[in-house]
């Protein structure tokens, strides 16, 4: 080869091709996405994180959260699950034929069966969809999607776990102060937790006799109190935090990540 | 040869053309890279002691992780690499550097970019996304000072007075065009007024990872490697048409890689993705096959000098691929994806290929360009020690902390304290890795800057001999004077 211009035509259409495919293809396919509806629900997702939630994801980018946390959640597939909801007339047979049955991980044409024979002993079920894969139980009811960050810049799935995930880390705990006291003292309440304190984002303030308490200082738990005589007070960095953690919940089921929702007790 | 050209450059011309705007390149990439690695120290220190950086936001693990990998990328490996490349132009071209004083420039602006970035970064303000942390100005004046640079490797380039094109040419001319096009893309679609929405975000901050991070170090360390590898071993490559095919199937099968497994993109990406990875098996056996069929047979051992480094730092990219081919596996990426695995791969492809093969490249060829020997010569040998037992300890702990890390989550009633605590112990091990590594930087940094140092009080000298010069002046104007008389008369 003796030519330069043969070398950079073929860099050229090497590097044009894949362009064309992970850049232009996906800008197309993916900025025309809409908000959708939630399965069986007129409610829309996702909305718009609220403002504070907003400012504390620009808070999450400038500490660089993301180097340790993930906001994806992995799923291998779907799984049919048979929830007996009423033993009907003969409780005892029908106690003893479900516990003699496989209920969870099943096809659809097994769950059929299944519940077939439960309603033929006169027991009433229902057939949930279910997400299966090892992130299922730990971070998530269903994998991440597009939807999850429609509204997010920027975007900050991560790409190490060396603490916990988080796309769904505000349904799981949705507790503004539980998130602040974690954010200044994550040993306070995960044991062995590996997270580095920031500390940075509050305010140590000495309480004067007779002052009333800040309404933002932190409830420590019993065995972690605060320095004696003092209040921790969040900056509004860690508010703006806690309220984009609190917001982060992936748990609507869309068409393209379905599920049946699990009613939870009051 | 062409014969119509009159002029005919020694080597030392040639070496002597390129003296100023090295220096410039290097001095700062050495600093650079002392500054990452005692970057990297620092944010690993997290993972002995968490609250080590509580109180002072600027080290906080996120930013001081974050400006740590970027100084190395942007402050060591890509200014170094475009050194590395100007000067093997102007030897393959037989030519002077052409337009010298634009490199020098763009050096100092690239520089002055990376100071920009990684302040920026430390005090809060990074982009977000990987790789792509810095901010507007500084990427603007990187996104330059690497056009201006390209300008005066490809003015070289068409001055060469060998028209034949070697291997190198094909690797580094690549990388010429590959950086300015994926830069500009990334910074126009992520960092620009109106950036795209969503998770097509990622998708180019993955696209641009990998171009980066996998073919962009590639294009220009076996570029350099195929340059010095049959040079210092003394043999031909072996062979021209292996490497062609290795350059084909790198750029065609490489630029498709990077997208994650699992993030929430359209199916079909990933899976191009993971084809692309199984494919680019094909150039990593190809260059394995080159680098040791040149090397075999070479009756010249290496003795820790730049020999030995373009070796390991050529074995090195094929394990880093290796690597990256398994990750991108769905099998194994089960276990792999989101734990230390990664950043094992990237520290191997960042410092144990690229930065190795550049500090052989830097020594071989810094004593012919400054027209004087190495100022510690021995420090090669020790720093060759340092980097290959640092990097062994360093990525190696990184890699199989993170696949231990990956067996404990495979098990859904494992803690997820455990997993990571499990990746704790290696972690720390690994420091010691990182330790002799930033040891190793420190001694390629004094003998870039005490030979800097060196260079510019030989140039105090002969300015201050031409200062003393004026001696000569009297005897010129009397014979004027004389020539005056003469007229006169």
């Amino acid at each position: 080869m003796k030519n330069g211009f043969g070398i950079f035509l073929a860099a050229f259409i090497a590097l044009d091709l894949s362009w064309c495919g992970f850049v232009l293809a996906p800008v197309k396919q993916l900025s025309t996405a809409k908000q959708t509806q939630v399965l069986n629900s007129t409610d829309i997702y996702p909305i718009g994180r609220p403002g504070e939630a907003n400012q504390g994801l620009q808070a999450y980018r400038a500490s660089g959260c993301a180097a340790c946390h993930t906001e994806q959640v992995r799923q291998d597939g779907v799984a049919c699950e048979v929830v007996l909801t009423s033993t009907g007339k003969n409780p005892a047979v029908v106690s003893n034929l479900v516990s003699t049955l496989k209920l969870a991980g099943l096809t659809k044409e097994e769950a059929d069966t299944t519940s077939d024979k439960i309603t033929a002993a006169g027991g009433k079920v229902e057939t949930h969809i279910a997400p299966v894969g090892v992130d299922i139980p730990h971070w998530g009811v269903r994998r991440s999607v597009a939807g999850d960050f429609l509204y997010d810049y920027p975007v900050q799935l991560g790409s190490l776990r060396a603490g916990p995930d988080l796309a769904n880390v505000g349904a799981r705990l949705p507790d503004a102060n539980w998130q602040l006291v974690h954010l200044y003292a994550p040993q306070a309440v995960v044991k062995n937790s590996a997270m580095p304190p920031f500390r940075f984002l509050f305010e140590v303030r000495v309480r004067k006799i007779g002052d009333a308490p800040s309404p933002d200082a932190l409830k420590f738990p019993k065995d972690f109190p605060p320095p004696a005589g003092c209040e921790v007070v969040p900056k509004p960095e860690a508010k703006q935090l806690a309220a984009y953690l609190m917001s982060l919940r992936a748990d609507a089921p869309l068409y393209e990540a379905p599920f049946t929702p699990v009613m939870t007790k009051p | 040869m062409n014969l119509t050209e009159t002029k005919n450059f020694s080597a030392s011309e040639i070496d002597a053309s390129c003296r100023a705007p090295l220096l410039a390149l290097f001095g700062g990439a050495a600093l650079w890279l002392v500054v990452g690695l005692a970057l990297s120290l620092a944010a690993i220190m997290t993972f002995h002691k968490p609250d080590m950086f509580a109180d002072c936001p600027l080290l906080t693990y996120g930013r001081a992780q974050a400006a740590a990998n970027d100084a190395l990328l942007y402050g060591f490996c890509i200014p170094a690499g475009l050194g590395v490349m100007l000067w093997i132009f102007a030897r393959l071209s037989q030519t002077e550097l052409a337009l010298p004083m634009m490199p020098v420039v763009a050096a100092n602006l690239w520089h002055l970019g990376v100071l920009i970035g990684t302040v920026a970064i430390l005090i809060g303000d990074s982009i977000g996304f990987a790789w792509l942390e810095y901010p507007r100005g500084s990427s603007v004046l990187l996104f330059a000072a690497f056009l201006l640079i390209a300008i005066s490797a490809v003015a070289t380039f068409g001055a060469r007075r060998e028209r034949e094109l070697y291997p190198s040419h094909w690797f580094l001319l690549t990388a010429l065009l590959w950086f300015p096009w994926i830069y500009s893309t990334a910074n126009l679609f992520l960092v620009a007024h109106h950036p795209v929405r969503g998770v097509a975000q990622m998708a180019i901050n993955y696209w641009f990872a990998n171009n980066l991070l996998f073919i962009w170090l590639a294009l220009v360390g076996l570029g350099t490697a195929f340059y010095f590898l049959p040079k210092l071993a003394g043999r031909p490559l072996q062979s021209y048409y292996l490497a062609l095919f290795s350059f084909w199937t790198l750029i065609l099968f490489g630029a498709w890689m990077g997208i994650a497994a699992s993030a929430p993109l359209p199916a079909w990406m990933s899976t191009a993705s993971s084809v692309a990875a199984a494919l680019i098996i094909v150039p990593v056996l190809a260059v394995a096959v080159i680098a040791v069929k040149t090397v075999r047979g070479s009756d010249v051992s290496c003795k820790g000098g730049p020999l030995c480094y373009v070796k390991f730092g050529t074995a090195a990219f094929v394990l880093s691929a290796l690597m990256l081919i398994t990750e991108a596996c769905p099998q194994i990426s089960r276990v792999t994806e989101f734990t230390w695995f990664g950043p094992a791969q990237v520290q191997l492809q960042i410092l144990g290929f690229f930065t190795i093969v550049m500090c052989g490249a830097i020594y071989e060829l810094l004593p012919r360009v400054m027209g004087f020997g190495l100022s510690f010569p021995k420090f090669v040998r020790v720093q060759h020690w340092l980097f290959m037992l640092g990097v062994v300890l360093w990525a190696g702990s990184l890699a199989v902390g993170g696949v231990e890390q990956g067996m404990k989550l495979q098990n859904a009633n494992t803690a997820f304290a455990d997993s990571t605590n499990v990746a704790l112990i290696f972690l720390r091990a690994g420091t010691t890795g990182l330790l002799l590594i930033l040891l190793g930087s420190l001694l390629f940094a004094a003998n870039i800057f005490v030979m800097t140092i060196k260079w510019k009080l030989a140039l105090l000298k002969s300015a201050n001999a031409a200062v003393k010069a004026p001696l000569t002046i009297p005897s010129a104007s009397a014979s004027l004077r004389r020539d005056q008389e003469e007229v006169k008369s």
